[in-house]
């Protein structure tokens, strides 16, 4: 295959200073991910994850080796540079949703486009936060605040919120930590559909019934990565969906 | 540009905490109206002043006489008897006067109709009403006929009308000075009180020779009043008559001293300007606490926001856009504040002129500086907070609870 890597890290390293000790969070990680993958990236606490996870959101610059983001080198990116590169090719999810309160969802899907370099009309914003909401299933709630929304339905804002300026990669960091199992398999299903539409997705988890969701698994740990593996069983959302609902149903029938 | 997206953000930011914002303002409403109000009192009662110096004649020059030097105590001007009839009449004379009058003060009981009444007598010539600015509301004034005369003659003022004619038309009926019957031939336009709160309707005008010769036996006038052609001549007529009276007194010292209203306006007007000053330091102070107040709510509204500020970063704001968002915040409170500042203080003192009778203006130039100095101190109050907000790190940023 020909295609050139959204992500090529080679030889990253990252050491923190802080006070006395010197800690060495990313030791030497080489790795490539090509258009429409969809990667785990697994490991305990403390094993890097997070680190490396904001090297290739580009909030962070590794201390040595390169990066490579869409054929881009972020790691030698001043501050201003890498704001505009967050802006334009990568789409953030996170963990507690980050949305902004008192702000309705619509609003919160437009907000990325406010900074992009080239200007957007008001009303292409607003045409293009519709498509983004609609994407994910929340046409209808366009107008709905986040603390009128549903766990599930807030992840589904920040995941449109997360494709509005279209970037070449979706990141993840456990987009399902705060959600119930049914929930969460939505959201995967949400994820799923987007990587059959063609978008790369890379999603930080430590649950590994999440990460079976996805095509490819990259363990870490101490730094290192340990395993890169594809899944094998790769788990469908929609038939994960029935299995649970066909489960509840047996325990209503049993009780 | 994004700054149109960042007033919008500013101001989605302000409604969301109403209550909030309108305190914050307050110090700048207070500061600002302060301002405002204080300058529209003081520059009201300076056109108070300059309207009632300008309707004594603006073009109007006083000549006063000399200082009274006795055994070393001098006595101050108008002290000593140096100006005459024939040094007004020379004064006449000059280039570009078009009126003089000779005056002589002096109190006394007047009497008429059964009753009577202390009043100023005063001595001028015919043409003290043109050179005052002064109406002569019924009858005639005076003529030169009656100066040369020696004419029993008077024009009296309406406080004295009032107090010695009540219900009566003065004019043709006689008043008494010193025992003397003179005529009322006219009878003055009210004038009011003058900035020294003296009720200058309460005066009786006679023909200067008549007082000089038959009321009081002085052989010298107290003042000249002299009208020059123009405010701008006034100068030039002035020196004028310095030299004039030099040569003519063949005194070194100089005996009498020349003063314009101008001069006199800008005493008077110089005291409101010290007020108006203090005033204004007072209400510039509470300007600086309504910036300190701004500064303040910026830095606890960056803290809190400190989580929204890591959103925008990680997608994809400039720490630019985040300086100029709450620089924009503050400038907004600020600038509102100053013009609800504006109304306010112009209200209060539209209120003050209405229930005191004080005249006020406000002066556009006044503002100008108010808008451009709450600007000013938004952008300096903000700036600090908005500065410490644009470099907080993304990712600290998003951790913060």
């Amino acid at each position: 295959m020909q295609t050139n890597p959204v992500i090529k890290l080679d030889e990253i390293h990252k050491v923190y200073h802080t006070g006395e000790v010197d800690v060495h969070a990313v030791r030497g990680i080489s790795l490539d991910i090509f258009p429409g993958e969809f990667v785990a990236i697994m490991g305990s606490s403390g094993s890097g994850k997070s680190t490396l996870m904001n090297m290739i959101g580009a909030l962070d610059r590794p201390t040595s080796g390169h990066y490579w983001l869409d054929g881009i080198d972020v790691s030698t990116l001043g501050r201003d540079a890498l704001a505009d590169v967050r802006n334009e090719k990568i789409g953030f999810v996170f963990q507690g949703f980050n949305l902004l309160s008192r702000t309705n969802a619509r609003e919160n899907v437009e907000m990325p486009m406010l900074y992009n370099r080239q200007h957007i009309p008001a009303h292409e914003q607003h045409t293009r936060a519709m498509q983004a909401l609609e994407l994910v299933g929340l046409g209808q709630r366009a107008d709905h605040h986040p603390n009128q929304l549903s766990g599930g339905q807030q992840q589904r804002v920040a995941i449109a919120r997360a494709l509005v300026n279209r970037p070449a990669l979706l990141l993840a960091d456990e987009p399902t930590g705060n959600l119930d199992s049914q929930t969460s398999i939505e959201i995967m299903g949400v994820f799923q559909k987007l990587n059959q539409q063609g978008i790369t997705l890379v999603m930080v988890t430590h649950e590994l019934d999440v990460a079976r969701f996805t095509k490819r698994m990259v363990i870490l740990r101490d730094g290192k990565i340990v395993t890169d593996e594809a899944v094998q069983n790769r788990s469908v959302a929609e038939d994960e969906l029935q299995r649970l609902r066909q489960e509840q149903q047996a325990i209503k029938l049993a009780s | 540009m994004r700054i149109f997206a960042s007033i919008r953000i500013a101001g989605r930011a302000l409604r969301r905490n109403k209550m909030r914002s309108l305190l914050t303002m307050l110090g700048i409403i207070i500061g600002v109206g302060a301002v405002i109000g204080a300058v529209s009192l003081t520059s009201g009662a300076t056109k108070q002043v300059e309207d009632q110096v300008s309707s004594l004649g603006e073009s109007v020059v006083t000549v006063f006489s000399g200082n009274f030097t006795s055994g070393g105590m001098r006595g101050g001007w108008g002290s000593a008897p140096t100006l005459t009839v024939p040094d007004a009449e020379a004064i006449a004379g000059l280039k570009n006067v078009v009126a003089i009058s000779p005056e002589v003060r002096d109190r006394e009981q007047v009497l008429a109709n059964g009753l009577n009444w202390n009043t100023q007598v005063l001595g001028e010539s015919p043409d003290y009403p043109q050179i005052r600015n002064w109406t002569i509301a019924s009858g005639s004034m005076f003529s030169d006929v009656d100066v040369r005369s020696l004419a029993k003659s008077a024009v009296i003022g309406k406080t004295v009308a009032d107090e010695l004619f009540p219900n009566e038309n003065p004019v043709g009926q006689t008043v008494r000075i010193r025992n003397l019957p003179f005529l009322v031939v006219g009878l003055l336009g009210s004038k009011g009180f003058n900035l020294f709160g003296q009720d200058q309707d309460d005066v009786v005008i006679v023909p200067y020779s008549s007082h000089m010769h038959r009321i009081t036996t002085r052989t010298f006038v107290n003042d000249i009043l002299v009208e020059a052609a123009s405010d701008q001549a006034i100068d030039g007529v002035q020196q004028d008559i310095t030299d004039l009276l030099l040569t003519r007194h063949h005194s070194k010292e100089q005996d009498f001293t020349v003063r314009n209203q101008l001069e006199l306006m800008q005493a008077v007007t110089a005291t409101s300007r010290t007020m108006g000053f203090l005033l204004a330091g007072v209400a510039a102070v509470s300007l600086v606490v309504g910036g300190i107040g701004i500064m303040n709510i910026m830095l606890v509204s960056v803290t809190e926001r400190t989580r929204e500020i890591g959103i925008r970063m990680a997608v994809g704001a400039r720490a630019a856009d985040i300086l100029v968002q709450f620089l924009i915040e503050a400038v907004t409170l600020s600038a509102i504040g100053g013009v609800i500042g504006i109304g306010g203080g112009m209200t209060f003192s539209w209120l003050i002129a209405r229930f005191q009778h004080l005249p006020t203006v406000t002066p556009v130039a006044w503002i100008v500086i108010a808008v451009v100095s709450s600007a000013f101190i938004g952008i300096v109050s903000g700036f600090y907070p908005a500065w410490k907000a644009s470099k907080l790190d993304p990712i600290d940023a998003l951790r913060y609870e």
